[in-house]
């Protein structure tokens, strides 16, 4: 995963971050104070496997995190965090769907450009025969009240 | 249309209750292929609703079906069902609409209480739930009316029973020039990854490639392309074991 630069970047930068995931990689991201409003009736989906690599994902994914196809397929869908997610949520997250179950729950996704979008997102193992194989995540518009919420509620996390 | 038992030794195969009446003819068109190019009785049950198709599914009366990505979910996964082939094109999507005099502009203008029309079809409904939530609205928001059929839903606009109807985006698109000149599309799913499927209960894995095979070749004959123009598929394409399990995952994610 390499670090972003200026370059990358949509508009001015808003903050500069080095953030460091549970496996122990860092990567210097950079953020624009920009969101991409999540357009009505798309949904946004993926497949990991059970490390968090990206395996599959649809055009909604590419449009909405700034990335090709070929550029996600195979990195970790940490790629896509923000530093404005508190870590606690995304160890909830692995947490849950370690143990086999369905996890629920607002995101702040950052796109290659620096801006971010707000999801609601749903990640469900996937079974295959009796054994964990991988993870299916769906992305989907929230409302603006939600967004709030969950925002209000991260901030206060960090 | 009236559901009956077939007798024993002949296969029971259903469509999807979602599908278009004026398909109703081409689907006796390609149980008849099927038959002949299987060798098997295979007696078509057309079921007016959902809750009919799913006692006919509890009794286990049904060998073959093309299941909307709803039903085909619990029939995979709960029953064991194997998939046979999907659509070459065309994926289940939901509208929602509204009257065209209607007040609402977005999905953020619906509020609670809203007056919806539907169909018994859990599919849509579910599609339609995803749809409205940016309204910060919830199945318990909504005062849902059931009507029998996708014309009953737009009435139901017409004639101001409801504020939103929600729809089968291909059975929407079907609505006469007449209706659908008075309703306006508030939202349109963009899903692309929920299909109708053909499956055939386990109990018949045996002849489950052979059933593929009528399946796959049906547009290389005149009168199988003519079966499948009488109900609005170009043709059948292969589907995975694991393209269906994927589809299954998707819906479970939007369920739970």
């Amino acid at each position: 995963m390499r670090d972003m630069t200026l370059d990358d970047l949509c508009g001015s930068p808003s903050g500069e971050h080095v953030l460091t995931y549970a496996d122990g990689i860092s990567r210097r991201v950079y953020t624009v104070d920009h969101e991409v409003p999540f357009p009505d009736g798309r949904l946004i989906v993926s497949r990991t496997d059970l490390r968090g690599v990206i395996t599959r994902a649809n055009d909604s994914f590419v449009a909405m995190s700034g990335w090709s196809m070929p550029e996600l397929i195979g990195e970790p869908h940490s790629i896509m965090r923000h530093p404005d997610m508190p870590s606690v949520v995304f160890r909830d997250l692995w947490h849950t769907v370690g143990r086999g179950h369905t996890w629920h729950g607002h995101v702040k996704n950052l796109r290659k450009d620096g801006a971010y979008y707000w999801v609601y997102a749903s990640i469900v193992p996937n079974v295959r025969h009796g054994e964990m194989v991988g993870f299916t995540s769906v992305r989907r518009k929230a409302s603006r009240r939600t967004v709030a919420e969950a925002a209000a509620r991260y901030a206060a996390l960090r | 249309m009236t559901a009956h038992v077939p007798p024993a030794g002949v296969l029971g195969f259903t469509v999807s209750p979602d599908f278009d009446i004026r398909h109703l003819p081409g689907w006796y068109v390609v149980n008849t292929w099927l038959q002949r190019q299987s060798g098997r009785t295979i007696a078509l049950q057309m079921f007016e609703d959902f809750t009919s198709l799913h006692h006919a599914i509890e009794e286990d009366r049904v060998d073959l079906i093309f299941a909307n990505a709803f039903d085909a979910a619990q029939l995979v996964r709960e029953r064991g069902y194997l998939p046979l082939a999907k659509p070459h094109a065309g994926t289940d999507e939901a509208v929602i609409a509204v009257p065209a005099s209607s007040a609402y502009h977005s999905v953020e203008d619906l509020r609670p209480g809203v007056r919806a029309a539907a169909t018994d079809n859990p599919e849509v409904e579910l599609m339609s739930l995803i749809l409205i939530e940016p309204a910060d609205l919830a199945r318990a928001d909504v005062r849902v009316t059931v009507q029998p059929n996708h014309v009953s839903v737009a009435k139901a606009l017409l004639y101001d029973e409801a504020d939103v109807g929600f729809f089968l985006a291909a059975t929407f698109d079907d609505l006469s020039p007449d209706v659908s000149s008075q309703l306006r599309v508030l939202v349109r799913s963009e899903i692309f990854v929920i299909t109708h499927v053909f499956l055939v209960h386990p109990r018949l894995a045996a002849l489950a490639d052979t059933f593929r095979r009528c399946l796959m070749v049906m547009d290389t004959d005149a009168k199988g392309l003519a079966a499948l123009d009488d109900v609005g598929i170009d043709r059948w394409e292969p589907v995975e074991q694991e393209e269906v399990e994927f589809m299954i995952d998707l819906m479970h994610a939007l369920q739970e």
